[in-house]
C-alpha cells in the first residue's frame, strides 16, 4: 500500500521527517536525471538533488496542496541547477565532459552506419562531445526550457509553470535552444551521402 | 505554397501546435519541408542519446542517509527520545486517566491495559516503559486487523464479525492512548491515534458482514490516508523507544 505524495507531504509538514524521506526515496532518482541533464556533470547533479530537497523541506509550508509534489521539486530542482549553471557561467568554467566509452555507446547507435564499427566509435565520440559543447552554450534558460520539454516530456505550460514565466516566453526558448542545438549538429547527423 | 515555419514544426515534433493535422498534411505534400522536417529529427534523435548515468534504484535513500541530518531541527519529528521526560509524566498521565476511568467505572480494560495500571502507578520509569509496550502492542493489533481487512479477497459477502469486536475494542483503548499524547503536547502522534480511532470506529459500527465493493471503499480509504504506513511509522518509533 503506497503513501501519496500528498499525505507524505502533509504528515511531512506537520513535523514528521521520516514522511519527507519517503518523497526523497521517491523522487530522488529522477530529480538526479533532470539535474544532470542541466548541469552535465554527475558531482555537480548530485549536488543539486540534495540542495534541492533541503530547500524543498524548508519550503514546505509555501507548497500549494493542489498542487503536483513532483512538479514544485522539479521547479525547486531546475532553480537550484541555475544558479549552479549561472554561478559557472559567471566564473567562466564550462562543465566537465563525462565520456566515459560506455556512455558513448547508445549514441553511436543512433547515428547512421557511415562505415566500420571502430570509425562510428570515433565519430560518435567527437558528436558526443559537440553535443556537449552546443549544451553548454544554451542560456541557462534556453538549457533548462528544452531539458523539461525534451527529456522530461513537460509540455510547454508546464515548462513556463516550473520557469515562472509566460508558455510563449518557454516557448521561444525550447525554439532558440533546438535552433543552436541544430545548428552545431546537423552536419554530423547527416546522413552520408 | 506557405512553408512551415522551423517554430512550427517544432511544435510538430513535440506535439503541441494547434492544427497538427494541417502540418501533417502538409508534410506529406510539401518535399522541401519533409525534409527540413527529417533533419531536424535526426538532430533531434541524437540529441535523445545524450547520455545520463542512472544512478540506481537505491539513489534516493542514499540521498535520504546524507541530508537527513541536515534537517533543521525544529522540522524534526518530536520524538519520545529528545523528550524522555515527556513519556514519564505521559506514563504519570495514563495512569491517572486510567485509575479516574476506573472510579467512574467507564472503563473495562483488556487485561494488559490493567497490569499497566499498577504497574505505572507504582514507579514512573516503569510506568514509561510499559505505557511503550502498551501503546506498541496496541498499534501492532490495530496494524493487524487492518491488514486483514485490507487483504481480503473475498468472491461474495465476508464476515467481518471477528475484526469488528476486535475493533471496537481498540477503539476503547484508542481514546486514553490518544488523550495522553495530547496531554503531552504529541500532536503528530495525537493525530495518527485520532485518524486510526476514527477508522476503527467505522469498523466497529459497521455491518457485520461486507460485499466486496464495501471492502474496496474500506480499503480505498485506508489508502488515501495512509493509515497503515503511519501506524507502521509510529509503531516503529516506539518499539525503539522501548529497546532502549
Amino acid at each position: 500500500m503506497e503513501l501519496t505524495d500528498a499525505v507524505a507531504v502533509g504528515m511531512a509538514r506537520s513535523g514528521d521527517a521520516d514522511a519527507f524521506g519517503v518523497l526523497v526515496e521517491r523522487h530522488g532518482r529522477s530529480l538526479f536525471r533532470l539535474a544532470y541533464r542541466m548541469t552535465g556533470n554527475q558531482q555537480d547533479a548530485e549536488d543539486v538533488v540534495q540542495e534541492s530537497f533541503l530547500r524543498a523541506f524548508k519550503q514546505l509550508h509555501r507548497f500549494d496542496e493542489r498542487a503536483s509534489f513532483g512538479t514544485w521539486l522539479y521547479r525547486i530542482a531546475a532553480n537550484c541547477s541555475l544558479d549552479l549553471v549561472r554561478a559557472r557561467k559567471r566564473r567562466g568554467v564550462q562543465a566537465a565532459p563525462e565520456c566515459a566509452d560506455a556512455e558513448r555507446e547508445p549514441l553511436a547507435q543512433t547515428l547512421p552506419a557511415t562505415g566500420p564499427d571502430p570509425e562510428r566509435m570515433a565519430l560518435s565520440g567527437e558528436v558526443r562531445d559537440r553535443l556537449a559543447e552546443a549544451m553548454n552554450e544554451l542560456s541557462p534558460t534556453e538549457r533548462t526550457a528544452f531539458v523539461l520539454r525534451h527529456f522530461e516530456g513537460m509540455c510547454m505550460r508546464e515548462v513556463s509553470r516550473v520557469l515562472e514565466c509566460q508558455p510563449g516566453a518557454a516557448k521561444h526558448s525550447v525554439f532558440r535552444a533546438v535552433q543552436k542545438l541544430r545548428r552545431a549538429l546537423e552536419p554530423a547527423a547527416s546522413p552520408a551521402k | 505554397m506557405n512553408h512551415l515555419s522551423e517554430e512550427q514544426l517544432i511544435l510538430h515534433y513535440y506535439g503541441e501546435e494547434d492544427d497538427s493535422p494541417a502540418a501533417s498534411r502538409h508534410l506529406e505534400e510539401c518535399e522541401a519541408c519533409r525534409e527540413f522536417y527529417a533533419s531536424l529529427q535526426r538532430v533531434l534523435n541524437v540529441v535523445d542519446a545524450l547520455p545520463a548515468p542512472d544512478p540506481g534504484p537505491e539513489y534516493g535513500a542514499r540521498v535520504w542517509r546524507k541530508i537527513e541530518r541536515q534537517l533543521p531541527a525544529r522540522r524534526r519529528r518530536p520524538s519520545p527520545a529528545a523528550f524522555p521526560w515527556r513519556w514519564a509524566l505521559a506514563a504519570t498521565a495514563f495512569a491517572g486517566l486510567l485509575a479516574a476511568a476506573f472510579l467512574a467505572g467507564r472503563f473495562d480494560p483488556q487485561p494488559g491495559a490493567k497490569a499497566t495500571v499498577s504497574a505505572a502507578a507504582a514507579d514512573p520509569q516503569t510506568g514509561e516503559r510499559v505505557l511503550l509496550v502498551a501503546v506498541g502492542d496496541y498499534l501492532e493489533r490495530s496494524q493487524m486487523v487492518l491488514i486483514e481487512l485490507a487483504n481480503a479477497n473475498p468472491k461474495g459477502k465476508l464476515d467481518i464479525s471477528s475484526e469488528r469486536e476486535r475493533a471496537g475494542d481498540l477503539a476503547v483503548e484508542s481514546r486514553l492512548y490518544r488523550q495522553t499524547a495530547a496531554h503531552t503536547g504529541d500532536t503528530a502522534v495525537a493525530g495518527v491515534l485520532e485518524e486510526l480511532d476514527r477508522v476503527l470506529l467505522d469498523i466497529a459500527h459497521g455491518p457485520a458482514e461486507v460485499s466486496p465493493a464495501e471492502l474496496e471503499h474500506l480499503r480505498q480509504r485506508m489508502e488515501s490516508q495512509g493509515i497503515l504506513f503511519k501506524i507502521r511509522v509510529l509503531g516503529a518509533n516506539v518499539r525503539q523507544q522501548e529497546t532502549l
